[in-house]
């Protein structure tokens, strides 16, 4: 019997507090981002060294896809969809690591994802728009639609972590039965379709995130076809 | 076995089964569609990949909520008593 993809295992307990696989993984992950990050940014020059144009290519990039997206200065929203993006792929990725599961994986490091960009989406659209402009805009375009738009946030916040969670828990499942059944190279090709999908989900979570956040701050909410076919 | 576990197995394979069918309809004409946008205009192939790739993951959703309810089914079925 294949074990449950929903269920986590117990590491070790520090207090009263279990702290399961997901969580190691994570921990490793941040410190894995922040220390390379920091390590690499100490001594920034002019002439840029081979590691720091690597690290303003991918800077660069990002602020790019943000201005396409947004249509505002990348500016406010760089920390957070950066963070977000590299996160998503470096975890998504990490099952190339024999051993680590990706904590993507698990349904409660999605919940908490996704509950951030929930958070956030809220955060600039109060601090844009100011509380009264933020509210007015669910009630945009009549009063009809208030308990609509409130129940879209819910339910994209929730598509949005049942996505992610879906197709990286399936990818690791799948290369898990197909490892089960025959052992030596069969599962390569899955593993680097894998990666693939692994890539374009990281991708599709942060500009999922910028559609969002963008959204919220628009001065006048016009409905995009990407939110009109969430819900 | 009881009947709840058979069922809930046949419940898991029609999900999967027929939730794959209708996403993969609707990408395959989604992808058609944005090739031959990016045939008439190459220059706007950059957007249209992107709009693209967002339009996918929407599509995908369906047929993951689909694959979440059969691994509900098998795994944590409220009903298994």
């Amino acid at each position: 019997m294949i074990e449950s993809p929903l269920a986590v295992h117990v590491v070790f307990t520090l207090g009263p507090v279990p702290i399961t696989t997901p969580v190691v993984a994570t921990w490793g992950i941040m410190l894995l981002l922040a220390g390379g990050a920091w390590l690499l940014t100490r001594k920034l020059t002019l002439r840029p060294s081979a590691a720091q144009a690597c690290l303003e290519l991918v800077v660069e990039t990002l602020e790019d896809q943000i201005r396409d997206t947004m249509r505002t200065e990348p500016e406010p929203y760089l920390p957070l969809i950066g963070t977000l993006f590299l996160y998503v792929f470096v975890s998504n990725w990490s099952s190339l690591v024999p051993g680590v599961e990706p904590p993507t994986a698990k349904l409660e490091t999605d919940a908490a994802l996704a509950l951030i960009v929930f958070v956030s989406v809220i955060g600039f659209g109060i601090h844009v728009r100011g509380l009264r402009g933020y509210l007015r805009s669910f009630a945009y375009p009549t009063l009809v639609m208030v308990p609509l738009n409130l129940l879209e946030n819910i339910t994209r916040t929730f598509a949005l972590m049942v996505r992610l969670f879906g197709n990286v828990m399936s990818g690791v499942f799948v290369i898990g039965i197909v490892l089960s059944l025959v052992g030596l190279l069969v599962p390569v090709p899955l593993m680097a379709l894998e990666l693939l999908t692994g890539a374009v989900q990281a991708y599709i979570f942060s500009v999922l995130a910028m559609v969002f956040i963008g959204g919220a701050v628009e001065e006048t909410p016009s409905p995009s076809p990407q939110q009109e076919s969430e819900s | 076995m009881n009947w709840v576990e058979i069922v809930s197995i046949i419940g898991a394979a029609v999900a999967v089964s027929f939730g794959a069918l209708g996403p993969a309809l609707g990408q395959g004409r989604s992808v058609a569609a944005a090739l031959d946008a990016i045939a008439r205009q190459p220059e706007a192939g950059n957007t249209i990949s992107r709009t693209l790739f967002v339009g996918l993951a929407m599509i995908e959703t369906t047929a993951i909520y689909c694959l979440v309810v059969a691994l509900l089914l098998l795994f944590a079925n409220p009903f298994r008593g």
